[in-house]
């Protein structure tokens, strides 16, 4: 039943033999040891498990393994660049956007995958876009004021 | 009350911890200095002019450590664990301005059984207000410590010597100098704390009420912060367990004869407790799918509509606090009377992470690494179980995904153990998002009935408040009334076998959020009913000078304007007290009277919480609880029939979303010299009544029921109309 399965991973081509119908959750976390792509709900009600998949942000606990083959996958582990922090992880930092930390993955991830559709979001878009990530510590509205910094550094403007 | 179980005392206002047995901790820690500490010696000053509390005496037994190590670092060692509340940054603030070194400097070594002494748990918001003067002491201590290895080594009076940076020097001739890691070197130097030493003062701080962002937030934006989950080890097992399909059913039979028969899988079967296990997570669950099992399911019992009159007749006898004057005297003289009901439903805690735990065996010694809030009693609770020693059991809490009250318990940690020593492996037990619904230790049902009235001058003249499940914890008023009485039955623990259809327990400000939501909604009525504007109605009937002042702060900021409600604007206020903090909340709601919608636009939150160690934490709490608070105030809800949990999900278990966060001022009082006061748990407490007077305030329509969904606001509108 195992197929072998190859995609590009955090930058680098990567081969799994794996059953293609496994979902990219458990493949990313145990296969590859990503461990910070989180389970949350398992059924794409919470974004805890967002990746980014030709750098759209998709869940992968509903996302199954034979679906990224070829397709280039990004962890929250590739983000940065070496020690370098992305702007979002630094815009993360600087608003104290995050407190127990355990959304905070899924919610860079996923306004990445919005940034690179739209480099200026208005604010109710950004709200709007993030609406399926779901904090229980209740930091939306820091996380709101994180994108826009951050889409400001990546559009240059500061 | 009988405090067996600790957290039992979070449903009251306490400020003590159980009693207990004095035990040696002081052990062999490397080169450096150590200082042991006992919070027995700092119960004074807020706390202890309250009186003891419920829970007895304090422990006399060595509490926490700090080490100065020969690298200059300083570790706190403590109990408490970080879960997101932001302790890892304030503590290490505190640290370091009482002992003069740099924020870098200090290292958190949080929760971990075998190196922190013991710890009841983390929630109540005991830590800064409880742990952290003891923490001060012994950081004074330690640097009083060090100025004397100084004044040996520099060959100087003692009294001559200040501290700064990590640094000893003489004040008056700077260039003379050593720092405290070169006097830690090699060093191994015990002091037990006898006496509270000076700590300093409030003027004196250069780290401690400075905004801080927090300091484990690169770990955390990165990637790399690891959660219990996140512990993997060669060889470790998976679990998947059988569950009911509801609280009360028996397992009747299990055929796991396919399960065993998948390669990979083991299965363990112990009584009614079965499981299956696999190195990877994806087969485990596969196998468990090929379990056949049959259960017995319970008959009856209350569903989410009927449990109000069930814990009405479950109640055992209550407990009266707070007698002044005659109630028949304020009966007399209340015009008019207001009685009134208020409910509140089952609410989850809900944390990202639901409960995991990963349990290792190596000869006799068990180490497990568990989403906890309590971490010690996890500890004696996995001993318990495998028969073994506690002092062999090791338990280390990684970063908690979010606790709220709900990870003071944790079986699946007591599974995974038994999991582990059944199968000689490491095992992992990861509770699925069903499974968290499941056996989730929800916040209680709970009614409070209220009888009040005020004169025609607007003071109130009768309080008979009545509570039952929620807990004592809020349900005593601060307003100046002449007859008044505080009935509280059942506690919210467990309130007793036979109340609760599954397992209650503490959630975020523990029976405040039910006791604030139902006082202060009356406290609205009779405001409406006297046409006084609500902030002036409440003035009125203060004399506690901190309520005052924080609810004068609160309708500063929010720009208040006197007006009696219902005034159409949609304002609403609420004033509490919770763990020594004062709180005032006033939202801002629009109600879409077609559909029931509320849509709040802007809360403010005004808190008096002492001294405020990191006030950007201190926000940042606020504006989490003011989120948080939207769901129990809104939506949250347990639907449950049989014995089953109906919601399972966050579909239809609806938590508070990025579209739902209202714009949000805070506001915290300069504390001065007051000694810190919780900041988790108070920001929240006022978010149902706000809402619940601000929908009235806009449209007329009272709601007595938590949460305040769009179906109940139509309902209220219906009956308020003609």
């Amino acid at each position: 039943m195992d197929e072998k399965i190859v995609f590009t991973l955090n930058g680098k081509p990567v081969t799994v033999a794996a059953d293609g119908g496994r979902m990219l959750l458990g493949v990313l976390r145990y296969d590859f040891g990503l461990l910070g792509v989180k389970y949350g709900c398992g059924e794409g009600f919470c974004g805890a498990c967002t990746v980014l998949v030709d750098d759209a942000a998709v869940r992968s606990c509903r996302t199954p393994l034979k679906d990224v083959k070829g397709r280039r996958i990004v962890t929250i582990e590739g983000l940065a660049v070496g020690e370098a922090l992305h702007p979002l992880q630094k815009a993360f930092m600087k608003n104290d956007a995050l407190q127990c930390g355990y959304c905070t993955s899924g919610m860079i991830l996923n306004a990445y995958g919005l940034l690179r559709r739209d480099p200026n979001p208005s604010r109710a878009k950004i709200i709007d876009e993030m609406s399926g990530n779901l904090c229980r510590c209740g930091t939306y509205a820091r996380i709101v004021a994180a994108v826009q910094d951050a889409a400001r550094e990546m559009r240059g403007e500061k | 009350m009988s405090a067996k179980d600790p957290r039992e005392l979070d449903f009251f206002d306490a400020s003590y911890l159980p009693p207990m047995d004095r035990r040696e901790f002081l052990k062999v820690f490397g080169g450096g200095i150590v200082i042991a500490f006992s919070l027995a010696d700092f119960a004074d000053g807020q706390e202890g002019q309250r009186g003891r509390g419920p829970g007895g005496n304090l422990p006399t037994d060595f509490n926490a450590f700090l080490a100065v190590g020969g690298d200059g670092k300083v570790a706190c060692l403590t109990g408490k664990i970080e879960m997101g509340q932001g302790i890892v940054t304030s503590l290490a603030q505190m640290m370091a301005d009482e002992l003069d070194v740099p924020l870098d400097a200090v290292v958190m070594v949080m929760g971990d059984t075998d190196l922190c002494p013991w710890d009841m748990g983390t929630f109540g918001s005991m830590t800064t207000r409880m742990f952290g003067p003891a923490m001060r002491a012994a950081a004074a201590e330690a640097r009083a410590v060090l100025v004397d290895l100084a004044a040996e080594e520099l060959h100087r009076p003692a009294a001559q010597l200040a501290t700064r940076d990590g640094v000893v020097y003489d004040i008056e001739d700077p260039a003379a100098k050593v720092a405290y890691a070169r006097l830690a070197k090699g060093r191994k130097i015990e002091r037990h704390l006898e006496k509270k030493p000076p700590v300093k003062s409030a003027g004196a701080f250069r780290v401690v009420g400075t905004p801080q962002l927090r300091r484990d937030a690169r770990e955390k934006v990165t990637g790399r912060a690891r959660y219990a989950g996140d512990m993997l080890f060669p060889g470790m097992l998976h679990a998947r367990i059988l569950r009911p399909p509801a609280h009360g059913a028996k397992l009747v039979s299990a055929d796991i004869s396919e399960a065993e028969k998948m390669p990979g899988v083991r299965v363990v079967k112990e009584a009614d407790f079965v499981a299956v296990l696999h190195e990877s997570p994806d087969a485990a669950e596969a196998a468990l799918a090929k379990i056949t099992a049959r259960f017995d399911l319970p008959a009856g019992g209350p569903d989410d509509k009927t449990i109000y009159d069930h814990l009405l007749k479950a109640a055992p006898k209550g407990e009266e606090s707070g007698l002044k004057g005659s109630l028949e005297a304020g009966a007399k003289l209340a015009d008019p009377m207001v009685e009134s009901t208020y409910l509140n439903a089952y609410v989850a805690h809900a944390p990202i992470e639901p409960h995991t735990a990963t349990v290792r065996i190596e000869g006799d010694k068990v180490t497990a690494w568990i989403s906890t809030q309590r971490p010690f009693g996890d500890k004696d609770e996995i001993a318990r179980a495998l028969g073994v020693q506690a002092a062999n059991v090791r338990v280390i809490p990684p970063f908690v995904g979010g606790g709220f009250g709900g990870k003071s318990g944790n079986p699946q940690a007591v599974e995974a153990a038994r999991l582990a020593k059944a199968t000689g492996r490491p095992v992992q037990v990861a509770w699925s998002r069903r499974e968290e619904f499941f056996y989730d230790t929800f916040r209680p049902a709970a009614i409070v009935k209220i009888r009040s009235g005020a004169a025609k001058s607007g003071s109130i003249v009768l309080w008979d408040f009545a509570v039952y499940f929620a807990g004592q914890r809020g349900s005593d008023h601060f307003y100046d009334i002449p007859n008044s009485r505080t009935t509280v039955y059942g506690s919210g623990w467990t309130g007793g076998p036979g109340t609760h259809p599954f397992a209650t327990g503490a959630w975020r400000a523990p029976s405040n959020n039910t006791n604030t939501f139902a006082r202060e909604s009356q406290i609205d009525i009779m405001a409406s009913r006297a046409k006084i504007d609500p902030v002036e109605f409440r003035l009125r009937n203060l004399k506690d000078p901190r309520m005052i002042r924080v609810l004068k702060a609160a309708a500063a900021k929010a720009g208040w304007t006197p007006a009696p409600s219902p005034s159409g604007r949609g304002y609403g206020i609420a004033c509490g007290t919770d763990a020594g903090t004062y709180v005032t909340h006033i939202a801002e709601v629009e109600v879409d009277k077609a559909g029931g919608k509320v849509q709040v636009k802007k809360v403010v939150v005004a808190q008096d919480m002492g001294l405020s160690v990191n006030p950007a934490g201190a926000k940042l709490q606020m504006e989490g609880a003011i989120t948080m608070g939207l769901g129990y105030a809104l939506a949250e809800e347990i639907h449950f029939k049989n014995g089953e949990i109906l919601d399972v999900n966050f579909d239809t278990y609806e938590i508070p979303r990025f579209s739902w966060t209202p714009a949000m001022e805070t506001v915290v009082l300069d504390g001065g010299d007051a000694p810190p006061q919780g900041g988790g748990e108070p920001p929240i407490i006022g978010m149902g009544g706000a809402v619940a007077n601000a929908i009235f305030d806009a449209v007329g329509a009272r709601l007595f029921q938590l949460p305040m969904t769009p179906a109940r606001v139509k309902a209220a509108l219906e009956k308020k109309a003609p």
